[in-house]
């Protein structure tokens, strides 16, 4: 029956059995992912964010939960602008992260 | 003179030029097999189109023989290549000129096969079989000294390269050294041996012309035969496809590794970074080192300095764009959402209609709002009818993702671009930045609108009598961006539009050897450490002269100049809003 609302599915992620190989093979082909400080500039100014869902930000911790295909959809929508990496008060190399996430 | 027609020492000569010239018909049918079947059709008619055949010649004798090129940029380097290339080929050519005119075989029996044998080596060894004239001798000996001066030279660069100028050189292994080592030798034993007659001379002659021969196809000096096809080929306007193949592969055979695009590389900042120029790239991917050639691929820039100031200019960023395209990344890139958001993006297109001119700001300019405001300043002071694409955000050029190798994935938003430009009823796209000024000239299909980057479009409402600008008296520097510049040859707009608000000072590097500023999204690997160094050096050749203020064109440009500058950065559209 549609009552016109529904209970959202439980997210709990169970950290002990979620597979970090991707997250941990960035971690060491891209060691500044570690100074990440979630500030969210990168999702403020993504251009594909205008349109979509995409956050850099959120793509992050979906890997390091080990939601790795969800991570991965969301970099289908990216643009390689740059403009994320520009913004970023860190310095992470964002754009080259993306990509090697893919590799 | 010996009036014998064979001696064994020349056997090594021959034996080694044999094995070159099987080489050489063997790669020559290899690359040209391996072009696109339609490019194959392009280089024939190439070869008989008057226009191409005169600029074929041209080059040949230019590039190839006298090093027009870098006589340019350094005299001295010139004259030593000048002095190597063209006096061999003199020694050649005369050689062959003796044996047709003097007849120095005429009474003895030679026909056929042992004739042709024969003329194969006697002009190489002339003077050890036959007698030469008073005049040809003088011409012999006059080239043969101009190209031991020229080698002079070379070793002069190889102990001590600062005197010639050159600051970096590339560093060689045994092959390219012990090759290098025959080159040098093989003029003086020649010279040694017709003085004096040794029989040991004559043999070393020989032997160093073996060992020369022998390793050319292995070694860097594999460029003298190849430059010649690579000239041909590129005059046909071929381009590259493929990082090993066809057209690339005659380009990476035709580097030299002479290194001057070394010591004009903007990451040459220090001896670690000096090792991603393109002279390491071309080598790098010659000896099929995969992984470091990859590596050198992301990490460039994408300034094209190096394209510009090669003396064969060499595409060599075109072979590292098919490079990057060859690294599996399974981006699975899907930009499909871009056509179900339309409403959003045309609303601001339905109280305008038909304006005559399509600003577009760009990512980078979205980032920099201050270009944006004085764009909008400039348009509406100069009473334009315009309309701003982009100013509730908008689609990246597509420009980035081809830097990236991936042309086919990039279609989407240049399809929405598109769309959205011949909706918009314009005829004249401006443009604020240069990185999107690239590809909308190369990879838009915008007929009957006119493209300009925002210096052309100001220098035009300047010319036209639609702004009106106060001098001032500051100093200004011009940045030349590197998709500006060196890619479109804009130079002199921004120059002549600041020239009206104050006054311009020089840069050490100006125009088509201006300086990335190092924030360039060619690179993908490059650290923020490391950009800023290149960024240093980059203001540091900017404020050689001392200016007020840094003026650039580029979004991009302002904002990695802002980190490191001394002076104020800014925008030529904020100059100019500022003084109107």
């Amino acid at each position: 029956m549609d009552f016109g609302f529904c209970l959202s599915p439980s997210s709990h992620v169970k950290m002990d059995s979620v597979d970090l190989t991707t997250f941990n093979r960035l971690k060491e082909t891209n060691p500044d992912v570690n100074t990440c400080i979630a500030c969210g500039s990168c999702t403020a100014t993504c251009t594909a964010g205008n349109f979509t869902e995409m956050s850099f930000r959120r793509m992050l911790l979906m890997l390091q939960r080990g939601k790795e295909d969800e991570a991965k959809k969301m970099i289908q929508r990216c643009m390689l602008c740059g403009k994320c990496t520009l913004v970023c008060p860190r310095g992470i190399n964002i754009r080259k992260i993306l990509l090697d996430i893919t590799r | 003179m010996n009036s014998q027609i064979f001696h064994p020492f020349v056997l090594p000569f021959v034996l080694g030029m044999a094995f070159v010239l099987t080489y050489c018909l063997v790669g020559l049918i290899r690359v040209i097999s391996q072009l696109p079947k339609d490019d194959r059709k392009k280089f024939w008619r190439s070869l008989v189109t008057p226009k191409t055949a005169w600029a074929n010649i041209r080059d040949l004798f230019g590039d190839c023989l006298f090093h027009v090129k870098i006589w340019k940029r350094n005299p001295v380097l010139g004259y030593m290549h000048t002095a190597i290339a063209f006096g061999w080929f003199m020694i050649i050519v005369i050689g062959h000129v003796m044996l047709f005119t003097l007849k120095p075989l005429q009474g003895v029996e030679v026909e056929g096969l042992q004739g042709m044998f024969t003329n194969f080596y006697y002009p190489i060894f002339f003077k050890y079989f036959a007698e030469e004239t008073p005049v040809f001798a003088f011409l012999m000996d006059f080239f043969l000294l101009m190209i031991i001066s020229g080698i002079l030279i070379a070793v002069v660069k190889k102990i001590h390269s600062k005197i010639v100028g050159v600051k970096r050189v590339m560093h060689f292994g045994f092959a390219d050294s012990l090759i290098r080592f025959a080159l040098w030798t093989i003029f003086p034993f020649r010279l040694i041996a017709e003085k004096t007659n040794i029989m040991a001379f004559w043999w070393l002659y020989s032997i160093d012309l073996l060992i020369f021969m022998c390793m050319l196809p292995f070694t860097r000096y594999m460029h003298i035969p190849t430059e010649a096809l690579f000239i041909l080929l590129r005059h046909a306007g071929i381009k590259v496809t493929e990082p090993r193949k066809g057209y690339a592969l005659a380009e990476l055979y035709s580097c030299p590794s002479c290194g001057l695009c070394i010591d004009a590389c903007p990451m040459s900042v220090n001896d670690k970074m000096s090792v991603n120029t393109s002279a390491y790239f071309m080598k790098k991917l010659r000896n099929k080192d995969t992984e470091e050639s990859q590596r050198i691929a992301e990490t460039c820039l994408m300034c094209g300095k190096c394209v510009k100031i090669c003396p064969l200019s060499i595409e060599s960023c075109d072979i590292k764009f098919s490079q990057r395209a060859s690294i599996p990344y399974n981006i699975n890139s899907d930009h499909s959402y871009l056509f179900c958001h339309s409403e959003r993006s045309e609303e601001s297109q339905t109280n305008n209609q038909k304006p005559r001119v399509l600003y577009f700001a760009g990512c980078m300019t979205q980032l920099t709002p201050k270009i944006m405001r004085a764009m909008k300043q400039i348009m509406e002071k100069a009473g334009e009818e315009y309309q701003f694409m982009d100013e509730n955000g908008g689609i990246c050029c597509g420009r980035p993702m081809m830097l990236s190798g991936k042309t086919a994935e990039a279609k989407a938003m240049v399809e929405k671009n598109t769309e959205l430009i011949k909706k918009s009823g314009a005829t004249k796209l401006v443009l604020s930045c240069p990185i999107c000024y690239k590809v909308f000239k190369e990879e838009y299909h915008l007929e009957g609108i006119e493209i300009q980057h925002h210096t052309q479009y100001i220098d035009d409402l300047v010319k036209a009598g639609k702004l009106k600008l106060n001098k001032g008296d500051v100093n200004y520097v011009y940045h030349d961006p590197c998709e500006l510049g060196r890619a479109f040859g804009v130079y002199d707009e921004p120059r002549e539009v600041l020239e009206n608000v104050g006054n311009l000072r020089k840069a050490k590097s100006e125009k088509e050897v201006s300086i990335c500023c190092g924030g360039s999204l060619g690179s993908f690997t490059l650290t923020q450490q490391e950009r800023d160094e290149i960024t240093a050096n980059s203001v540091n050749d900017l404020m050689f002269n001392n200016p007020d203020e840094i003026v650039t064109a580029c979004p991009l440009c302002l904002k990695t100049f802002a980190r490191k500058s001394p002076v104020r950065v800014k925008d030529i559209a904020e100059v100019v809003s500022e003084k109107i």
